[in-house]
C-alpha cells in the first residue's frame, strides 16, 4: 500500500434541515485521507453519519460545506458534464440492501451493463455480452445467470450482482455501505474474500462501512471511528484493536458479541458516557501514537499520551 | 417449563411457474414461556418462511401451508380464520420483520406508526399513547424522541428505522415475540442495549422469543436453545452450549468455522463450498451431502433421521450412526469448542430417534 492520497476529505459537512428551526448535523467537519490501494474501514454508532458520509463523497448529496478531492481534484466544485461523468466512473457505490438496490424488472445482464451503456464502454452488443459474462465469472456466478431476474437469486448472489455492477465501469474507488450485513456468515466470507481478491488484482481502493467489527478489522488497513457526525479516532486496524484510546472506541470494542456462550454470560461491558469528557476547550484531532489520531482536548491528550503513547514492538 | 408454542411437521411450499418450491420441509420445534430459541442457517434455508407461516403471513397464493400444526397455547393457528388471526397478531404474538423499510409506512410519521398499535390493542387514548411512544423511543436509544417522532422513516438512518420496528413490536408486551434479524443494522453498543431491553421485557412478562440471526455472537448472547436450519429442515437443535461446544452436524461446523475471530490473521476466510440445493427439486438423501466433505455413500441415498445426542441435543447426520466412522470437526471449530468438556456431554455417537 502506498501513501499516495486518492481521496482527501476536508472539513466535510452535511446538515439536514428537518423542520423550520431544527437541523440534523449528520456529518460535521470530517477530515481524513484515503490512500491508493487501501481499505479504509468506517465504523460508529447507528445514526452517526456513516452512510451520509459515503453518499456525500459520491455526490448523492451536495455537501453543506467542505470539499472532497479525488486525485487532487475537487469533486464538489462546479464541473461540466464530461468531468462529472469521469468521476462517476471512477467512484462506485455498493449499497447496503441487496434486495432494494437492484431493479426487479431488469435482467441481470442489463443491471450489470447499465453503467457501461451510460459511459459507452462497449463497442457493440457482442462486446457488451462478453464483458458481462466475464464480470459474472469474476464474482463467482456463471454466464447462464445473465438472463435471470434478481428475485431468482439468494441474498448473497444478489449482493454479488451489485458488486459486478460496480466493477463494470472499471472504477478505482468503491464505497461499500454495509455490503455484508444482510448476509449469513458463510456468504459474508465469500463476499469478503472476493473483495480482497479484486483489490489485489485491480489495485482498488475501498471505503468499507460496516457494523461487524471482526469483519472490519479483517478487511481494513486503517479504521476511522465516528460518533455523532465527527471522527473520534483513526488508526491502523491492528493498533486500533490493540490500543483503543477514545472511550467510545473502547466501549465499542468491549461490546462485540463473541460466539462463546460462557464468555457472553459473564461479559462486562464498558458504556460510554460523553459527559465525562474534559470541556475546558474544543477538542481537536491529535496524534497520540504514530499514525493513531484521537479527538481530544489538550488535557485529555496529555493523559492519553501517558496511558497509551508508549510504542512497544510486540 | 410450559410450552407456549409447539410446531409439528410444518411444510410450506410456493407454487411458481417453475414448479413447487418446497421452502419448509417438515419442521418441528417448540418454544417455552420465558425462553429464547435462536434460529440460524444459510440464506434461503427457510427461517423467515417458517416464522411467517406461524403468523399466517405467507402470501397465499403462491404460498401454502401443506401440512402441519402450529399450536399456540394449545390452539392450532393453522386452522384460524384471518379475522381470528388479526386479534392475535400484534397482541399475543408480534413480529419484527427482516427488512425494516418494508414494514414501515414511508408516508406516515414515525410516532403515529407506533401509536396505532397502542390505541388499537392496548386501548390507550391519544395522550397516553403519545407518552408511551416517547418512552419506547427512549428505550430503544433514539435521542430526542419528542422531535424524532414527528419525522418520516426516510429521515432516519438504517439502524434507527430498525429500532423503530423493535419499539412497535415491544409496544404491546406480546406473549411470543418473533424477531427476524432485529439487530443486523445496528452497531454493537446499540445492539447490546436492544438485546438487554428484550431480555428485561422477557423477564417481566415471561414471554417466549424466537430470534433469527446470522450473528453467532448474538446467538451466544441471547439464546437458551438454538435450531440450525438447512434447506427447509432443522438439522440440529440443542441448548446454546450443545451447539457451540459440542456441535455434531457438519453444516453447523461450517457455520461456526466461517466467522473470523478478532485475532484471525490474513488467511482467507473459510466459506462453505458450493451453493444451497434447489428447493424445486430437493436432492435425494441428505440435502447437505453435495457440500459435505464428510459425506458417505448413504448420504446420497437416504435422508438421515434425527439422532439423539442427549436429552436436549439432536442432530440429523449419518455421522452419528453407530456404524459411521469417527469424524472430528475441523480445527477452526475445535478451537472454539474449548469449554465443551464441562458444559455439554461429548459422546460421539447418537441414539436414533
Ligand atoms: N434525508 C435525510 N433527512 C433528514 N435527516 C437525515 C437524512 N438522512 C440521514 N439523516 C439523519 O442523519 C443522521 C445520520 O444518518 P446516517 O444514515 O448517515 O447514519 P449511519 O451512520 O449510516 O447510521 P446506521 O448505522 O444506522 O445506518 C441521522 O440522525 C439521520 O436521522
Ligand atoms: N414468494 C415466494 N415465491 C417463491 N419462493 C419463495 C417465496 N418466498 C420465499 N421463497 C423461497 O423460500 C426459501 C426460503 O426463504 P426464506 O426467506 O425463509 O429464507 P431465510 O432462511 O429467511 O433466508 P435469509 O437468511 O436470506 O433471510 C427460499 O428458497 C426462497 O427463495
Ligand atoms: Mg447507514
Ligand atoms: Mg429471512
Amino acid at each position: 500500500m502506498s501513501k499516495e492520497k486518492l481521496v482527501e476529505i476536508r472539513n466535510l459537512k452535511q446538515h439536514f434541515k428537518t423542520g423550520r428551526h431544527s437541523v440534523v448535523k449528520a456529518v460535521d467537519g470530517l477530515n481524513f485521507d484515503i490512500y491508493k490501494g487501501e481499505t479504509f474501514g468506517l465504523v460508529g454508532e447507528s445514526g452517526c453519519g456513516k452512510s451520509t458520509t459515503g453518499r456525500t463523497i459520491i455526490r448523492l448529496y451536495d455537501a453543506t460545506d467542505g470539499e472532497v478531492l479525488f486525485n487532487g481534484e475537487n469533486v464538489h466544485g462546479k464541473k461540466d458534464r464530461e468531468q462529472l461523468k469521469k468521476f462517476n466512473r471512477e467512484m462506485q457505490m455498493i449499497f447496503q440492501d441487496p434486495y432494494a438496490s437492484l431493479n426487479p424488472r431488469m435482467k441481470v445482464e442489463d443491471i450489470i451493463a447499465e453503467g457501461m451503456d451510460i459511459h459507452g464502454l462497449a463497442k457493440d452488443e457482442k462486446e457488451r455480452k462478453a464483458k458481462v459474462q466475464e464480470l459474472l465469472e469474476t464474482v463467482g456466478l456463471n454466464k447462464e445467470h445473465a438472463n435471470r431476474y434478481p428475485h431468482e437469486f439468494s441474498g448473497g448472489q444478489r449482493q454479488r450482482i451489485g458488486i459486478a455492477r460496480a466493477l463494470a465501469v472499471d472504477p478505482s474507488f468503491i464505497i461499500a455501505d454495509e455490503p455484508i450485513s444482510a448476509l449469513d456468515v458463510s456468504i459474508q466470507a465469500q463476499v469478503v474474500n472476493l473483495l480482497k481478491k479484486l483489490q489485489e488484482e485491480n489495485q482498488l481502493t475501498y471505503l468499507f462501512i460496516a457494523h461487524d467489527l471482526s469483519m472490519v478489522k479483517y478487511i481494513s488497513d486503517r479504521i476511522g471511528v465516528m460518533y455523532f457526525g465527527k471522527m473520534v479516532e483513526l488508526a491502523d486496524a491492528d493498533d486500533l484493536y490493540k490500543h483503543p484510546i477514545h472511550p467510545y472506541t473502547q466501549s465499542l470494542l468491549s461490546s462485540i458479541p463473541l460466539p462463546d456462550p460462557d464468555y457472553e454470560r459473564s461479559r462486562e461491558r464498558f458504556t460510554y458516557d460523553p459527559s465525562n469528557h474534559d470541556t475546558s476547550e474544543e477538542p481537536e484531532f491529535r496524534e497520540v501514537r504514530p499514525g493513531h489520531w484521537v479527538l481530544c482536548t489538550t488535557k485529555e491528550f496529555e493523559h492519553y499520551k501517558k496511558e497509551h503513547g508508549a510504542v512497544t514492538t510486540s | 417449563m410450559e410450552k407456549l408454542l409447539d410446531v409439528k411437521n410444518l411444510h410450506v411450499s410456493f407454487d411458481t411457474y417453475g414448479g413447487e418450491v418446497q421452502a419448509v420441509r417438515g419442521v418441528n420445534f417448540d418454544v417455552k414461556k420465558g425462553e429464547t430459541l435462536a434460529i440460524v442457517g444459510e440464506s434461503g434455508s427457510g427461517k423467515s418462511v417458517t416464522t411467517k407461516a406461524l403468523m399466517q403471513l405467507i402470501p397465499m397464493p403462491p404460498g401454502r401451508i401443506k401440512e402441519g400444526e402450529i399450536l399456540f397455547e394449545g390452539k392450532d393457528l393453522a386452522k384460524l380464520s384471518e379475522k381470528e388471526m388479526q386479534k392475535i397478531r400484534g397482541k399475543d404474538i408480534s413480529m419484527i420483520f427482516q427488512d425494516p423499510m418494508t414494514s414501515l409506512n414511508p408516508t406516515m410519521k414515525v410516532g403515529n406508526q407506533i401509536m396505532e398499535g397502542l390505541i388499537k390493542h392496548q386501548k390507550m387514548n391519544k395522550t397516553q399513547a403519545r407518552k408511551r411512544v416517547v418512552e419506547l423511543l427512549e428505550l430503544v436509544g433514539i435521542p430526542d424522541p419528542e422531535s424524532r417522532m414527528k419525522q418520516y422513516p426516510h429521515q432516519f438512518s438504517g439502524g434507527m428505522r430498525q429500532r423503530v420496528v423493535v419499539a412497535i413490536a415491544l409496544a404491546c408486551n406480546p406473549k411470543l415475540l418473533i424477531a427476524d434479524e432485529p439487530t443486523t443494522a445496528l452497531d454493537v453498543t446499540i445492539q447490546a442495549q436492544i438485546l438487554e431491553l428484550m431480555k428485561d421485557i422477557q423477564k417481566k412478562t415471561d414471554s417466549g422469543i424466537i430470534f433469527i440471526t446470522h450473528d453467532l455472537g448474538v446467538v451466544a448472547n441471547v439464546a437458551d436453545r438454538v435450531a440450525v436450519m438447512y434447506a427447509g429442515k432443522i438439522v440440529e437443535v440443542g441448548t446454546v452450549d450443545d451447539i457451540f461446544y459440542n456441535p455434531k452436524h457438519p453444516y453447523t461446523w461450517g457455520l461456526l468455522g466461517s466467522m473470523p475471530s478478532l485475532d484471525s490473521q490474513d488467511a482467507e476466510l473459510y466459506a462453505i463450498p458450493g451453493s444451497p440445493p434447489d428447493l424445486l427439486n430437493p436432492p435425494k438423501g441428505d440435502a447437505f451431502a453435495a457440500r459435505n466433505e464428510y459425506a458417505m455413500q448413504i448420504d446420497l441415498e437416504q435422508e438421515p433421521p434425527m439422532f439423539k445426542v442427549s436429552d436436549t441435543h439432536y442432530a440429523a447426520t449419518w455421522l452419528l450412526h453407530e456404524n459411521a466412522p469417527n469424524v472430528e470437526p475441523p480445527e477452526a471449530v475445535k478451537a472454539r469448542m474449548k469449554g465443551m468438556a464441562t458444559n455439554a456431554s461429548s459422546d460421539t455417537e447418537g441414539e436414533r430417534v
